[in-house]
Parts: structure tokens; sequence; C-alpha cells
């Protein structure tokens, strides 16, 4: 195989389409979670339902919605429904296999704040808020954490908690009632799994990454597997899916990086 | 009793300084026609209500209009944060407003329990989020048939209602499709419901299609044809969303002042929807119409 190059969100985006399996009913995010899934569509996963939570049941966009709320998304979809009921009927009742999240800061339990930055009170930034995250996160079989790698996005603990991961551990999470659990986090770095505590470790390293940028990027001392190997880097074929049919204005994947 | 009206003659008869109201949609069908009018007639102190504050609700907001908003999601859709809503909470530009916080499950899960008079709402959501500890309408509730708790929300019943859809009769009994959101619930919720459509068609053209009413006339006060109404978000069918228009306002509401100057232009300065197209001009609207692409018609049967 021929060396492909790629940019550093090409990789997270190729990282996250591979945790998508097929037949997963998968509730998806704009922005990078929505390339990801299209493009896990175009490869080894041609039978993955997209759902939006503006409602819309196995979508089919002929081209990279602008928004969740995109008409791509209703032209030549299966059902639309409305909010509430794509809420309450098809995620809360367990007919989503998998959530993607995003969130200004993520921390060791794959808890997940976009809502504040500082006193909820008295903000430094104010964010917009938790959307369906804290449902998705709430009651998806599982959930995928797509994040850039630093240390400020990923901290020791949250400043607030919009979407729980695992709190109190996973045990704490049983307990709580809550459905599945994080089952990764996606960075333009690394690829992090949670051990048996429910605490995250670096599983996988980009290639060209080290370890050292690594924990320098993340906000506690992290663990890494014992045999942390390189994560396998995209293929010719994905990048050019991505660049010549997802995203060809380099929206999401853009930026010289 | 609907009352077939204007974008100017509703807002001045349902709305008033103080209301609760709610401007409905998901992205889709957005009214903004009437959002702006809410702002040319200088209403104050309005309690804002939607899952998606969006452009409107931040116009709104930097013209003074809003002292409450009550969300899920405060941003510009595919883009990034509201601008003017966070001066307002974070530094009381141009004035301080309170908020009231959910997810969308929760707060959809309100519009329903006031659609349909329950005390409240179960949902399965909120458990281990921070959400609760700041909101006194998410409570905790014994489950009566088993041992665990439940969290719920409270009903939510509008003063006033602003929903779009498609087309409808001048009863306002509504044909809508593609994205939904929430605005039958806000529809069916709300105190008084001004319905504002692309088109009026005849009764029959309802009739033909009864799976495609969103709600009926009894449950709407004023009807408004407003072509182009919801600009710049889209009318699934007739326009797309606008988007240069929410990459320039992420510019234009950059400071305080700058919003002022866009509110100028685009809200104070037009004295009608009718004036405002003629400012952004044929060719922008024409760029925004897509091909056609029909359902299969639906064969209902004579009987």
């Amino acid at each position: 195989m021929t060396d492909v190059d790629y940019t550093k969100t090409e990789a997270m985006v190729v990282a996250a389409a591979r945790e998508l399996r097929d037949g997963d009913s998968v509730l998806v995010g704009v922005g990078i979670p929505n390339l990801a899934c299209n493009l896990a569509k175009r490869t080894h996963a041609p039978e993955l339902e997209m759902v939006y939570e503006s409602g819309t049941i196995d979508s089919n966009p002929s081209k990279l919605p602008l928004s969740i709320g995109d008409p791509v998304l209703a032209s030549g979809a299966l059902r639309v429904v409305p909010m509430f009921e794509g809420f309450t009927t098809y995620l809360q009742a367990g007919r989503i296999d998998v959530g993607f999240l995003g969130g200004a800061q993520i921390d060791r339990w794959g808890n997940i704040n976009s809502t504040v930055i500082g006193d909820y009170d008295d903000p430094k930034v104010r964010l917009p808020g938790s959307g369906g995250a804290c449902e998705i996160a709430s009651n998806a079989g599982r959930t995928i954490i797509i994040t850039p790698h630093e240390e400020r996005r990923l901290p020791a603990e949250v400043d607030f908690v919009t979407s729980p991961g695992y709190v109190g551990g996973r045990e704490g999470r049983e307990e709580r009632g809550l459905r599945g659990g994080p089952a990764a986090i996606i960075t333009d770095k690394a690829v992090l799994r949670f051990d048996e505590n429910g605490e995250a470790y670096v599983d996988t390293l980009h290639p060209g990454v080290t370890e050292a940028e690594v924990r320098d990027a993340t906000g506690w001392d992290v663990a890494f597997a014992d045999e942390a190997t390189e994560t396998t880097p995209p293929t010719a074929d994905e990048i050019a899916l991505i660049r010549e049919e997802l995203d060809p204005n380099g929206v999401y994947t853009g930026g010289g990086e | 009793m609907t009352t077939l009206t204007t974008t100017s003659g509703a807002v001045s008869e349902a709305i008033g300084d103080g209301d609760t109201v709610y401007l409905a949609g998901f992205t889709h069908l957005i009214p903004f026609a009437t959002g702006h009018e809410m702002i040319r007639a200088g209403l104050e102190d309005l309690h804002l209500v939607r899952a998606t504050p969006d452009l409107v609700y931040d116009q709104l907001i930097a013209a003074g209009c809003a002292s409450k908003v009550t969300f899920s999601w405060a941003g510009n859709p595919g883009v990034g944060s509201l601008q003017a809503f966070r001066r307002a909470v974070e530094d009381g530009v141009p004035n301080p407003i309170e908020i009231d916080e959910y997810s969308h499950y929760g707060l959809t899960a309100r519009l329903a329990a006031g659609a349909r008079n329950l005390p409240f709402m179960p949902v399965r959501t909120f458990e281990g989020s921070d959400l609760p500890a700041h909101s006194d309408n998410i409570r905790r509730v014994e489950d009566p048939f088993g041992d665990d708790d439940v969290y719920a929300v409270p009903p939510l019943n509008p003063d006033v209602a602003v929903v779009r859809a498609q087309r409808a009769d001048e009863n306002g009994n509504a044909h809508l499709w593609g994205i939904s959101g929430e605005i039958a619930d806000a529809a069916m919720a709300a105190e008084t419901v001004i319905l504002s459509v692309e088109e009026l068609v005849d009764e029959d053209v309802i009739r033909s299609d009864p799976n495609r009413t969103a709600f009926t006339g009894r449950d709407v006060d004023f009807v408004v044809e407003e072509p182009y109404g919801s600009h710049p978000s889209y009318a699934q069918g007739y326009y797309d969303r606008d988007n240069e228009a929410y990459l320039e306002w992420a510019e234009a509401s950059q400071t305080h002042e700058s919003v002022q100057e866009w509110l100028e232009t685009w809200v104070y300065g037009v004295d009608s929807r009718d004036e405002y197209l003629e400012r952004l001009g044929a060719k922008r609207l024409l760029e925004l119409q897509p091909k056609h692409d029909y359902a299969e018609p639906v064969d209902m049967g004579r009987y």
C-alpha cells in the first residue's frame, strides 16, 4: 500500500467511521460525525441507518447537510417524525445503537460539557447547551465521542456535566439506570477506550504521534494500553471519498493542518 | 374563530409585552417575518421559548425585546454560537436575561405535556447530568407502579405560539412536510396561535390529503399568507436555506454596535416583509429555489 497524505482531521474522521458497524442505527451530529457516518456508509457499513435529532429516520443525503435540520436529510428519508417522537419512541425506547457526541470539554470518565466554561451562574463562556446530547449519552447503546486532542478540551474533570459518561464508574452508571456508555474517544492524535472502571486510556496512537505528545495534550495522567499500537492509517480510497464526495470544499476537513 | 390577517395585524392583536412566546421550528420553517415584526412593534420583556433558539431569537435579544429565554440548544445551526445571546448571558448587554435550560427531550416533553393537559411528563434523561441542579422544573418523581424514581418536567403552555407551514386554507387547517420539529405540539399547547404560511389554498386541497395535516384551524387564531416568511431558513419544496445569511449574521453579530447596524438595514429600515424581499433581490431568492421532486400521490379512494 502506498503512503497517503492526510490531515489530522481526516485521520479523526476515518478513525470515527471505523467505530461504526454495518447495520447500526446511528444518531448523527453535524460536522465531523456527519462525515464519519457518511464515510462508513460508503465503505464498510452500507446498511448503516442514519437518524438525526431533527426527526429524520434513515436519511440518505445527496450532499453534505449544512446542519442537522437540513432539507437533504428529509428528502429521500424513510420516515420523518416530530422531535418528541424521535426522542421517545426511537432514542428512549432503545432503537438507537450508537450516538456520536462532541463537546467543549470531555473528562476521564467520558462526561461531556457543552453548557458553560466556568461557573454556571457567572460563566466565562456560555456554550450552546445540551441539545439532544444528554439523552443520547443516556439512552444510545453506545456513544462515540469526538474531539481535537488539546489539554483544555480533555481536563481531569469537566466544569459542568451536560451529558453523563461513566459517572461513578461503570457500576455507578448502571445503578443510575443509564443505558450503554462511551465506547471510545476519537481525537486527532489517538483513540481512547474505557477500562473496567470506566476510565479512559489510550488504546492506539495515530501514525506519527508520540506518547509524550498525547500526555502533554491530556489534562490527567492518562494510562496507555500495555501494547499501545498504531491506529491503522486512512486508505487512499477513504481520503479520496472525503475530498471528492463528502467534503469537496474542505468545510470540515480543510484548514491546512 | 380564525382571523385571516397580515403579519403586523397578527402581532399587534396576539402578542403583548411580558408574554411567553414560542416561535417554533427545528431549522426548518422558522418564523423570521413574524420575529422581525415583533422587533418593529417594540415588544418588551418577552419570555422567549424554543428548543433551538437561532438567529431570530438572537435578533430579538439584540433588539432588547427579551427578558427571559427558555431553551435547550442556543446556537447558529451549522455555524457556531449566538453572539447576542452570549452577550446578554455573559455581560448583560443590552439587558440581562434570565435563562431556563433543558435538553431537547426535556423541553419538547414539556410542550408535549402542555399539548396533552398532563400534570408532568416522565423522561429518561437528566440522570447523572448537572442540569437538574440548575432548574426548579426538572424534578424526580416516584414511579407509582415500581421502585424506581424517574425525572419529570412540568407542562409548558405558552401565551402565544408562532408557527409556519407550507400551506393552509383560510381557516388555518395546515399542511406541513419535511422536518416538523415541535411545531404541532407548540400549536396545540399555546393559548393563542399565529399560523403563517407560504401559500393559502382551498379547503379541498387540505381535505384531499388529511394525513398531511399537522393541526386544524380550531387550534389557530390568526392565519397569515407570507411567502418567503421563513427566509433565511428554508421551506421544504419552496426554497433552501440561505446559508450566506447565516454566515453574515455570525459577522454582523460580533458586537452590539454592528448588530444595531444590521437591524437598522434589515428590520427597522423596512416596513414589511415585502420590502425586506425587495432588498434581498429576486436573484438571491431564485438561487434558493430547489428543482421539483414530487412525492408519489396517494389514492384515498372515492367511497
